[in-house]
């Protein structure tokens, strides 16, 4: 299967296979009104099976919210059919309005126009918690 | 300090502060009763804990200042109509300070981003009660002397009880405390709590019953056993009566034990315990109102 190369645009790489519509809808990429390639199941020597998206223009992408799902993953920025840069990603420290509480408990569920904020609370297992009821994000997605 | 939300959003430094504060109050009452003259305290209590409204009301009042607020007699009207932002940014313009009860957990956090004047949180569903924690440590440095180097206690409901959550975090940064938690096992304390008592190495036990442990303890902290945490009745009446204390259970015990609740109690302490110098659940309930002052002289920054 052949996917062009783009000439300017955005390459998100090292995406665990499976994991791409996830950040498709993540980062809203439905209203992206250029060319989006969403490839699935890519052979890679380093993970065996990838994803990746291709973005033909360059458009800001919210890095905080592609380290929250997963911190592995590469952006590549490509001008005039080059690489300028490669970007790796970090756990970032708070996500802001990405992912919503989903205990019924918390003032989020009934509250109208506060911010959803979650916060790493343990880098070492990847643990979010709800700034405002502490539930985690694994315990409440 | 803005605003007081979780207990461990304030130091260690801090809380000795307000302990210092309250200690100050409890001996010169009268160097405090005009400090609050023409500030007003606003409780907003949206669902009710009479309780914990008149400690903070009396505390206000015992500063000279004055209260006003409201208290929802039932809770579901609270998820109706205006939002908490709303309340308490409305509230902000008449009040200097709030004190705050609400049914979800995270509401005084949210209203403290928006009310203008500080928030104190006076319970957000099973999650935070910040105060009643002060007032623990207080009663505890009273009674004790000190906040390290004490073996506590902890009896009956251990796994939906906020208060003894609260507690064993707080005391988790003072040195050498042992705890001993009590409980039957369909109420022993959450996973995740074990979990932090591990990996911040404190000393913890578990046991069935309190006179396995009775003659080792400084403080004993009692808490209800409510018959709706049981799946049936049965298994609610053979536990009940081991998590009761009664004067037998208190004969290996300190001479210096000092016996909490936080009150309201059911019959988890039989009133003959009442007479023993050792009960201090009723100081307790005083010393709620002294450190209750202390925290709003401190976020009103009067000195
Ligand atoms: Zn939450």
């Amino acid at each position: 299967m052949n996917i062009d190369p783009i000439n300017n645009g955005i390459v998100i790489d090292h995406i665990k296979a499976g994991n791409s519509m996830e950040i498709y809808k993540f980062l809203d990429l439905d209203n992206v009104n250029s060319t989006v390639a969403l490839i699935k199941n890519v052979p890679s020597k380093k993970m065996g099976k990838k994803d990746i998206i291709k973005i033909d223009k360059e458009i800001d992408i919210n890095l905080d919210v592609l380290g929250y799902i997963d911190p592995d993953i590469t952006v590549n920025i490509i001008k005039n059919g080059v690489r300028t840069e490669k970007k790796h990603l970090e756990l970032p420290s708070v996500v802001k309005n990405v992912i919503k509480c989903k205990n019924p408990r918390c003032i989020t569920s009934t509250e109208r126009g506060i911010p959803h904020v979650f916060k790493l609370t343990d880098k070492e297992n990847r643990v979010y918690r709800c700034m405002y009821c502490e539930s985690s994000a694994k315990e409440t997605v | 300090m803005k605003n007081l939300i979780d207990i461990l959003d304030i130091t260690t430094e801090e809380i000795d502060a307000l302990i210092d504060t309250a200690n100050d109050i409890i001996e010169n009452p009268g160097k405090y009763n005009e400090k609050c003259r023409h500030k007003k305290l606003a409780t907003l209590f949206f669902e009710p804990s009479t309780r914990t409204r008149l400690s903070f009301e009396a505390a206000m009042l015992d500063l000279g200042g004055s209260v006003l607020g409201f208290s929802e007699s039932n809770s579901s009207s609270a998820s109706k109509g205006e939002s908490v932002s709303d309340t308490v940014r409305t509230v902000g313009c008449y009040a200097d300070i709030i004190a705050m009860r609400h049914p979800k957990e995270g509401a005084p956090l949210a209203a403290s981003f928006s009310a203008g004047v500080p928030v104190i949180n006076a319970g957000d569903g099973g999650h935070n009660h910040p105060t009643q924690t002060l007032t623990d440590l207080l009663t505890i440095k009273r009674e004790c002397g000190r906040l390290s180097d004490i073996k506590i206690g902890f009896c009956g409901d251990l796994k939906f009880g906020r208060t003894v959550h609260s507690l064993i975090m707080a005391l988790t940064r003072y040195e050498n405390v042992e705890i001993v938690l009590i409980s039957p096992e369909e109420l022993c304390i959450p996973q995740y709590l074990k979990d932090i008592l591990r990996s911040q190495n404190i000393k913890f036990t578990e046991t069935r019953t309190m006179e396995s442990v009775m003659s080792e303890l400084d403080i004993l902290y009692m808490t209800r056993v409510q018959r709706e945490r049981f799946f049936n009745e049965a298994d609610y009446i053979r536990l009940r009566d081991t998590y009761i204390l009664t004067p037998e259970k208190l004969e290996d015990a300190k001479k210096t034990l000092c016996i909490m609740h936080p009150l309201p109690r059911v019959n988890e302490i039989s009133t003959e315990v009442d007479v023993d110098p050792r009960a201090c659940y009723f100081k307790q309930v005083k010393n709620g109102k002294f450190i209750r002052m202390a925290l709003i002289l401190k976020l009103l920054e009067v000195k």
